[in-house]
């Protein structure tokens, strides 16, 4: 049989179709990823539901937004936005009494500023309701601005929680899933996230 | 002299020959680090809240986006909501998410969260009455898309 030299294939091109594939993906594409603050809506209740349960006045942390994106804690002191967050550390950590489900005392609550337990303000972590009221006419700007900062407060307490329990902060054990899927570390993560559950509760705004 | 005319005529030609490599090296790395478009917007990009508390999503295919902004033009002062391609009203809202249903497993679908992607000048009414829509038709999970301040 005779062999024929068989021409080399012009690669030249190559670079060329490749830039174009290359550009498609710059255009066609974006790098972003997209984040955000994860919030659960409460399930709708039928009509003939029996209402909640009254909750205790100094359980529930009342934060109000008003239109012009004004804060009004528990209806009566106005606040700053940079303020949110201490005065709702203060109020989750306030462990003054027993929890819910059992619970008991809360033993790994700090208390208020010095440690001290204030009689008028949240029993236990897992009672500990804050209430967000706000304006139809708020700018979502200023609501997640305190979403934020209420967000911020658990995950302090969350963090110094697990450093207590595990001798790891709470945000190394969530970023430790993405490559640890065993059932111990979500436990672990379950366990914290008992210890201060997020209670955050949407009023309807008023307004129209 | 004739030493130096045989210099300036001995210039090789730059091989070109691994440029097709380099070119598919960064092509790989845009296919991959990158996710499509999805969709055009038809109202003026959102301007996002910074937030210090972000998380992010592990499932794409989970989430769907309703955009709530101003009008492109800013002729209206109003919200407006636009869902996949077009500019939507409140109402249109569980149908949206009902399309979106249907294109997951059954198993997925209590996982499947709506992302709010909200101009900070937007209000709160507005994603307010979206919320109602969500909780009729047991859509719970949301999210208040944020930029991640920590990042910076």
């Amino acid at each position: 049989m005779a062999r024929r030299n068989l021409p080399e294939i012009n690669a030249g091109s190559m670079a060329d179709i490749a830039f174009l594939l290359l550009i498609f993906f710059l255009v066609a594409t974006t790098m972003e990823v997209d984040g955000g603050i994860a919030r659960k809506l409460p399930q709708k209740q039928p009509p003939n539901a029996p209402p909640p349960p009254k909750l205790k006045e100094k359980n529930v942390l009342e934060i109000a937004i008003n239109r012009n994106d004004d804060l009004l804690i528990e209806g009566t002191q106005r606040a700053d936005i940079s303020e949110i967050k201490d005065i709702a550390l203060e109020f989750i950590d306030n462990g003054g009494g027993e929890g819910n489900k059992g619970v008991g005392k809360c033993d790994y609550c700090q208390g208020g500023p010095d440690g001290v337990i204030d009689a008028n303000s949240s029993d236990h972590p897992n009672k500990a309701v804050i209430s967000l009221k706000s304006d139809r006419g708020t700018s979502y700007g200023a609501f997640i601005a305190v979403h934020d900062a209420l967000g911020q407060a658990y995950t302090e307490l969350r963090n110094r929680a697990a450093m207590e329990r595990y001798g790891v902060s709470y945000q190394a054990l969530v970023n430790q899933q993405k490559s640890d899927k065993s059932q111990k570390l979500r436990d672990k993560i379950s366990a914290v996230k008992e210890m201060y559950p997020e209670i955050i509760s949407e009023v309807e705004p008023t307004g129209n | 002299m004739s030493k130096f005319k045989k210099q300036k005529k001995g210039l090789p030609a730059i091989s070109t020959a691994s440029l097709p490599d380099i070119v598919f090296m960064l092509l790989f790395f845009f296919m991959t680090v990158t996710t499509m478009r999805e969709t055009d917007l038809k109202i003026k990009q959102p301007t996002l809240p910074h937030a210090h508390n972000v998380q992010k999503f592990e499932h794409k295919n989970l989430v769907s986006t309703v955009y709530i902004g101003k009008a492109i033009d800013g002729s209206d002062k109003g919200d407006f909501i636009q869902l996949n391609d077009k500019i939507s009203r409140v109402g249109d809202v569980k149908d949206f998410i009902f399309m979106k249903r249907e294109q997951l497993q059954e198993e997925e679908i209590p996982f499947m969260t709506t992302l709010f992607k909200a101009d900070i000048e937007s209000n709160v009414g507005t994603i307010a009455d979206i919320k109602r829509e969500l909780r009729e038709i047991d859509a719970l999970k949301i999210s208040y898309a944020a930029i991640n301040e920590n990042d910076k």
